[in-house]
């Protein structure tokens, strides 16, 4: 059909231009060159010479890791008379309140700055740049006065933001309808439902073999672990990352994970990688940011005092700071309703490495990659295809807002009684969840767990496993939710979810609970 | 394929309603637009594109220039074309939307008038409609040029007059300059799209506030 062609011609042309500016052009016309030198290569049939060549010698399957990455992480293309804020949210109202959102935090963080006059951003003395460069490896044991630093936001204030989203076309009168929502979310996006899900999350299905429930003890290793290690292997030995992310759907050995993950961001360890690393960390001793001593707070108040993290202090210092200053991440704010804020230098427009995210979950990270320019790579790239719809508000099926309104509906509809208590006693389900949920669970679980959830959410190129993971903890704890009384007695029942086996729970909530 | 924009006159929409709109309590589902094209003659139709805003179904009836002394009839073009999956959820309620000649059950040749019948089932919106219509006719084919007679009509070849000696040879010299010259085009077309990522302005990154436009 037309259309469809005529969509397919666009997409690709707009992945070759991408790809035209990537290393991997260029080191594909260098081994090109390169092979002419071969005898194999005749000049009668050079094109189809060389594509065999590229065939042989594993550059053609870089170039298909590299298209089928560019395919999962960009949308595609709109229509042409749709401007550029569209592709980045299509609901104007949505955009309206991401704006004004962006507007407060700006708004705190300028006030932050007048009162504790300090600069945004400013070059560091050549003396405090020697200092830093000397402590690179140690900034943990740092004690700067950060006592007059707030937090810019909590996940409370957001929460807030995304209760009072109103879709002016809709009808939100107060007269009960069927569509009434019952929980706090009000806006109408469509979220799937079980039998949906159930189709959606096939591989988690109870007669398909699973890391997390079919490697315990007591089931013998025969059974399925030896083989999907093997099978594991495999995938990494012909490194394609299609097969790869269809591999981690039943999760991923530990030896192999960070290899797997890897290789599905389509990260490679280039020397031009490692150079751009250490660029960023010459920017991070040059200049000397407002958001740099937020993150300091922060990472001293979340990940120092947790037991399993606190080990990474110093990595998780050298990660975020890089991470603040790297203009690279600005390309994904085409596809973020978020927008970076700006700022002026002497007069001339430029961008500021948008300070307004909410500290990512990088402690994680760190028990998969010892090598920073690496750990830094990884988190990047989640970041900028999963974890940025957890701060900004958005109507895409993986955006928090879709998360919030999913959740909630899976607990009305399959756990209606416990949603009617928890809401007749002033604990509506979202105010407990949702902090879980922005966080991606990192804090909550524990980590073998959490990093078997993050197996599934590259696996599934999508977030929704965390509002479904959330329904499923409140559906385990359901006997004690319903006999408390008040919102505090909810949240001490589901205060400690350290000892939760994540993969049982994704399974009996979605394959075994009688509806 | 070029396409050239129509200027229509769009009329207001029209509610369709059993009884009286003033007094019953539901809120219509069905709208009409009339589009007509008051300075065009009639033309062949090519393109529609618009804006959805929360309509669920379109159905697009058409007015034909016949030859004949026959009135002109309406006949439908395009019956209940689906524009939000599940009308009572935001999906598709926004988008931006291209309808085709050939996705039109009749043929579009001599196009007087369109009628849009917009349908959203749903209570839950409080209005509907579509913006930002533009009803595009077929552009011509190729660019109309006239060529000069000598390129279209090319005298037989002459001999090459003899040069001398020490000049390289003109169709060699010819043929190596329209290589480079496609090499610089081909240069100038690959443009990329990646950063090279500055950020800072003459060496100065001393920033005050943030800016909130």
């Amino acid at each position: 059909m037309l259309q469809e062609e005529s969509d397919l011609s666009l997409i690709i042309a707009q992945i070759v231009q991408k790809l035209k500016g990537s290393n991997l052009y260029s080191q594909l016309e260098r081994q090109a060159w390169a092979s002419l030198q071969r005898p194999e290569i005749k000049l009668e049939s050079l094109k189809e010479d060389i594509k065999e060549f590229f065939k042989i010698s594993g550059w053609e399957k870089k170039l298909q890791n590299a298209v089928y990455s560019e395919l999962s992480v960009f949308p595609l293309p709109s229509h042409p008379a749709a401007p550029p804020e569209h592709l980045k949210e299509p609901l104007v109202y949505m955009r309206k309140a991401q704006g004004s959102w962006e507007k407060r935090i700006l708004k705190s963080l300028n006030s932050m700055c007048t009162e504790l006059s300090i600069p945004l951003a400013r070059k560091r003395p050549v003396g405090e740049q020697k200092e830093l460069l000397n402590k690179w490896n140690e900034m943990g044991t740092d004690e700067p006065d950060l006592s007059l630093f707030r937090p810019v936001y909590a996940p409370k204030d957001f929460l807030e933001v995304l209760i009072n989203l109103r879709n002016p076309n809709y009808e939100n009168g107060d007269s009960l309808s069927f569509r009434t929502h019952l929980g706090l979310i009000q806006v109408p996006l469509k979220v799937k439902d079980i039998p949906e899900l159930k189709e959606c999350f096939v591989e988690l299905g109870l007669n398909i073999g699973q890391l997390g429930i079919d490697d315990s003890t007591q089931v013998p290793p025969e059974l399925f672990e030896n083989e999907h290690v093997r099978i594991g292997q495999k995938v990494l030995a012909e490194q394609d990352s299609a097969a790869a992310q269809q591999y981690i759907r039943q999760g991923s050995p530990t030896a192999l994970r960070a290899e797997l993950w890897a290789l599905i961001l389509n990260i490679s360890s280039q020397p031009e990688d490692v150079l751009y690393y250490e660029q960023l960390k010459t920017n991070v001793i040059q200049h000397d940011l407002l958001v740099d001593s937020l993150i300091y707070k922060d990472v001293k108040l979340t990940a120092s005092n947790d037991d399993y993290y606190f080990v990474f202090e110093d990595y998780l210092y050298q990660v975020l700071l890089c991470f603040s200053r790297d203009t690279s991440v600005l390309s994904h704010f085409a596809y973020n309703s978020a927008s970076p804020p700006k700022s002026y230098i002497r007069g001339k427009l430029g961008l500021e490495e948008y300070a307004v995210f909410y500290p990512p979950n990088v402690a994680p990270l760190c028990f998969l990659y010892h090598e920073p320019s690496k750990l830094y790579q990884i988190f990047r790239e989640m970041y900028v295809r999963f974890f940025f719809r957890l701060h900004s508000i958005s109507s895409h099926p993986s955006g928090i807002v879709s998360l919030c309104l999913l959740f909630e509906t899976l607990l009305q509809t399959y756990l209606p009684q416990l949603f009617y208590h928890l809401r007749e006693i002033g604990a509506q389900p979202l105010r407990i969840s949702f902090k879980w949920m922005v966080r991606a669970f990192s804090g909550y679980l524990a980590t073998d767990q959490l990093l078997l959830l993050w197996d599934r959410i590259l696996g599934y190129n999508s977030l929704e496993i965390l509002a479904v993971l959330a329904a499923a903890v409140f559906a385990f704890r359901a006997v004690n939710l319903m006999e408390v009384t008040s919102l505090a007695a909810a949240e001490a029942v589901l205060a400690d979810l350290s000892t939760l086996k994540v993969m049982p729970l994704l399974q009996i909530f979605l394959f075994a609970t009688v509806t | 394929m070029s396409r050239i924009l129509v200027p229509c006159h769009v009329k207001g929409t029209v509610a369709l309603q059993v009884g009286d709109v003033r007094t019953s309590q539901g809120r219509p589902g069905v709208l009409v637009i009339d589009v007509t094209f008051p300075s065009v003659a009639p033309f062949e139709l090519q393109e529609i594109t618009f804006k959805n805003y929360y309509t669920a179904f379109l159905s697009i009836r058409v007015r034909q220039h016949t030859s004949a002394h026959t009135p002109a009839k309406w006949v439908t073009c395009l019956r209940d074309y689906c524009l939000m999956p599940d009308p009572h959820s935001e999906e598709g309620a926004q988008e931006y939307v291209s309808l085709f000649k050939h996705q039109m059950l009749c043929d579009m040749a001599r196009v007087l008038e369109l009628r849009l019948i917009l349908r959203q089932p749903s209570p839950l919106w409080l209005s509907f409609t579509v913006e930002e219509l533009q009803i595009y006719q077929q552009g011509p084919k190729s660019p109309s040029m006239t060529f000069p007679k000598w390129l279209s009509h090319p005298v037989p070849c002459e001999q090459p007059a003899l040069l001398c000696e020490g000049l390289p040879d003109p169709s060699r010299v010819s043929s190596e300059v329209q290589q480079m010259w496609a090499l610089t085009e081909m240069i100038r077309a690959s443009h990329t799209s990646a950063r090279i990522g500055r950020f800072d302005v003459d060496g100065c990154y001393d920033l005050n506030l943030l800016s909130y436009t």
